[in-house]
């Protein structure tokens, strides 16, 4: 058992959080969020020949061969920065699809993410599908050796920026079936695909995606009946978004602490007030706790398929409540100024309550986890 | 980073778990939770670990420690806990000894170490008085120098386990006119020293387990203070940081969490198994996932412990979580159990009954447990304390 980081991963950390805070710092966050693009194409770019996106990719991908644990650096650091850039919709998800793909999707669209040309991001989510990844109206027909797709993605993060959607859609069975979960790669200007593309709380845009009757070839296939490589993908990018969570929790608590050392209250720092100590105290323990479920999550992507799953749910979890308490009680230390769009204590806040409902929230998983330990339990019977 | 284990990792688990089958006391299964039993009973797995020489897993080699990675101690940890074994109790190897081993001269290792290495010698801890709790630094009892000796003069409160304690270590006042936490030492007594009397105070689920321990002009030689006079409050310190390291108790509380699925899978609401109620198979869910969060916590901290780092404020953190998490099984076990939280199974035994409770077995002493277990957020510095020590030694508040 090892909990140490290699030296490229340090490398990756450390030349990150140095472009960060020379490039990414709070007052050029707001003007690039509040700009009429909402993101910088040359910091994707910069990202690119950092070799951040090519960092959790196999060296037979095209990538500098590391992992889930890389993603994991590279999140963490985007999370304290508050970066915007679609990095988990591209790299992670739409690229835990891509490495799967077939050689000419690698040849064609891995490398082209790699790198930077193409952006993603990933159409799964439905008006009335909430966290089901089986959920689907959208449907994909077989015409020939081609699929028709007809449906509404909603909430697709990253999309107004993206050059190409990941888009799941059924290939057969009924809504919420586990069978005939399709998943295919979709240019965002193919005919028939319109978009409205808004902003969403905490500084990201995403767009509502309509495909009528889009028609797609063969090679836009990456599975017919994938449900479960849909909820792989997923999990990796579960774990990828904790890390993001612990980024965003270490920054909340160390400005918490600094404005609390501060701030003056009858006549004393009201970081000498005890109640005030204790609720810090609280916060720094659920963010240590949020790291150690990360690095389990992330260190059991590779296990066995319960276990995976078991151990997504419980990180996302304990994360989402962790993001939720640290993110009020931050707002609350800071009392009227946490409620200032001009500090960015309120913007932590509201990336950390956006992180507990992306890929399933608290109730979710704690439902997910549920069913699967009852099943393991039951199979531990037989 | 990686989560596996090296062959030479699973082949200890082997060894480990075989050497536990074939040595832990038949008498002893199933008493793993119980806090009254007899002195035998609390030392014979202890002796029979000191013997094949793994009774101290965390102490140096030198001394009589295994010399094991932090990975085979967690490794040890479970396999004891999947039979529930009676482990050494923590006042000896855990928390004096490490203050012996760091601070002590030469003549107080060759004296004490090999007693507590064996388990012939039980220890007691004498820290906490009827005025000082929490706030250890407010305490009162004074050690007054006299030619060769010390003069104790004081009461102790919360001695547990004194009833059967050869030794103890305590802490005096050695210079009243010093600021609070200067002027007091760290003294080793010899519990059958005249003027020391042991008086047992019976707590809420009706075992005694701790005492008042009076002391009346105690007459201790001065070879028995630990390091220089006056420098007490930092082996103290020292030893509580220890204490704390040890206090997660995760691998019991993942057993425990087994026997409150068995438990729930017998208990029935409208005919249906209580787990698979959906309010109550959450809770187990919750309790789980705190539980893997705090492992992981734990291992983070043993990792950096093999990197060379003593256990420092993060352990405040296991501590806090662990005993949240031994507390909340217990409070989920008496629900778990329903109508047959209510007898009382030790009252029972009292009555001269040959039967211990009634009701499924299981449901005995899930109300003793849990009552017994609110002392976890109290005892070793409380949970109040170990937030004011994140608060001021990590965040700097």
């Amino acid at each position: 058992m090892d909990f140490n980081f290699t030296e490229e991963q340090t490398m990756i950390r450390d030349s990150l959080a140095r472009l960060i805070r020379e490039q990414y710092d709070f007052d050029t966050r707001r003007k690039v969020v509040a700009s009429k693009d909402g993101w910088r194409p040359e910091m994707w770019a910069q990202f690119a020949e950092l070799g951040l996106l090519a960092a959790p990719f196999s060296e037979e991908d095209g990538g500098l061969g590391g992992g889930p644990i890389d993603a994991m650096v590279v999140m963490e650091e985007f999370g304290k920065g508050l970066v915007v850039e679609p990095f988990l919709q591209t790299v992670v998800l739409a690229g835990g699809f891509l490495k799967r793909g077939t050689t000419a999707q690698k040849e064609d669209h891995l490398a082209a993410l790699v790198s930077g040309e193409r952006v993603f991001a990933f159409a799964y989510a439905e008006p009335k599908g909430r966290y089901n990844l089986a959920d689907l109206s959208t449907t994909a027909k077989k015409s020939g050796s081609d699929y028709v797709i007809n449906g509404h993605k909603a909430v697709v993060v990253g999309a107004p920026w993206a050059s190409h959607l990941i888009v799941t859609a059924r290939t057969g069975g009924a809504q919420r079936d586990a069978k005939g979960v399709g998943v295919f790669i979709v240019p965002k200007d193919a005919k028939g695909v319109t978009t409205r593309d808004y902003p969403t709380v905490d500084g990201r845009r995403a767009s509502e995606v309509y495909f009528e009757n889009v028609t797609v070839g063969a090679d836009a296939v990456i599975g017919e009946d994938s449900l479960g490589l849909v909820e792989q993908v997923t999990d990796e990018a579960i774990a990828a978004l904790c890390a993001e969570a612990c980024g965003a929790m270490k920054v909340a608590n160390a400005q918490t602490v600094d404005y609390a050392k501060t701030r003056k209250q009858f006549g004393t720092p009201i970081g000498k007030f005890q109640v005030l100590q204790h609720r810090m105290a609280d916060m720094f323990i659920e963010a240590e706790q949020s790291v150690s479920m990360t690095y389990m999550a992330t260190l059991k992507l590779d296990e066995d398929e319960v276990a995976r799953k078991k151990a997504a749910s419980a990180a996302k979890v304990r994360i989402g409540q962790a993001g939720r308490f640290v993110g009020q009680q931050a707002i609350q230390i800071h009392g009227g100024m946490g409620m200032t769009d001009e500090l960015a204590i309120g913007h932590y806040f509201k990336r950390l309550t956006m992180i507990d409902s992306e890929l399933g929230n608290v109730d979710h998983h704690l439902k997910r986890y549920t069913d699967l330990s009852a099943a393991d339990v039951a199979v531990a019977a037989e | 980073m990686n989560l596996e284990f090296s062959p030479e990792e699973i082949a200890f688990r082997e060894e480990v778990r075989t050497f536990i089958e074939q040595n832990y006391p038949r008498e002893l299964v199933g008493l793993g939770n119980r806090e009254d039993l007899t002195r035998e009973q609390f030392l014979a797995w202890h002796k029979i670990l000191g013997k094949k020489g793994w009774s101290a897993p965390a102490w140096p080699k030198k001394y009589g420690g295994t010399g094991w990675t932090s990975t085979q101690r967690y490794i040890w940890s479970e396999e004891n806990a999947r039979v529930d074994a009676l482990m050494p109790l923590p006042f000896g190897i855990s928390m004096v000894a490490p203050v012996i081993y760091t601070f002590g001269n030469e003549e107080q290792k060759a004296r004490h170490l090999p007693g507590i290495l064996s388990g012939d010698v039980w220890w007691c801890q004498g820290y906490s008085e009827p005025g000082a709790g929490s706030d250890l630094a407010s305490l009162k009892t004074t050690a007054v120098r006299d030619g060769d000796y010390y003069v104790l003069n004081g009461q102790k409160t919360w001695t547990t386990l004194a009833q059967h304690a050869d030794w103890g270590f305590f802490l005096c006042r050695t210079d009243p006119s010093a600021k609070q936490q200067e002027g007091i030492s760290f003294i080793l007594v010899d519990m059958k020293t005249p003027g020391i009397e042991v008086r047992p105070i019976k707590l809420i689920d009706g075992t005694h387990e701790v005492n008042e321990t009076w002391l009346t002009d105690v007459r201790v030689p001065v070879e028995n203070l630990v390091g220089e006079e006056n420098k007490g409050w930092t082996y103290a310190k020292f030893l509580l940081a220890h204490e704390r390291s040890g206090i997660a108790g995760v691998a019991r509380s993942k057993r425990g969490i087994e026997r409150l699925r068995s438990i729930a899978s017998q208990e029935t609401l409208d005919g249906t198994p209580l787990i698979s109620t959906t309010d109550f198979a959450r809770k187990i869910s919750q309790l789980e996932i705190d539980l893997t969060a705090l492992e992981f916590t734990e291992l983070r901290t043993l990792a950096s412990e093999a990197a060379g780092h003593g256990p420092g404020p993060e352990s405040s953190i296991l501590k806090i979580k662990g005993t949240e998490i031994q507390q909340r099984l217990t409070e989920l076990t008496l629900e778990a159990v329903g109508n047959y939280g209510a007898p009382y199974a030790r009252g029972m035994d009292q009555s001269g009954s040959n039967e211990i409770g009634v009701g499924p077995e299981y449901s005995n002493f899930a109300a003793d447990s849990y009552f017994n277990m609110r002392k976890t957020s109290i005892y070793g510095g409380s949970n109040e304390i170990q937030r004011n020590i994140i608060s001021k030694m990590i965040l700097g508040l």
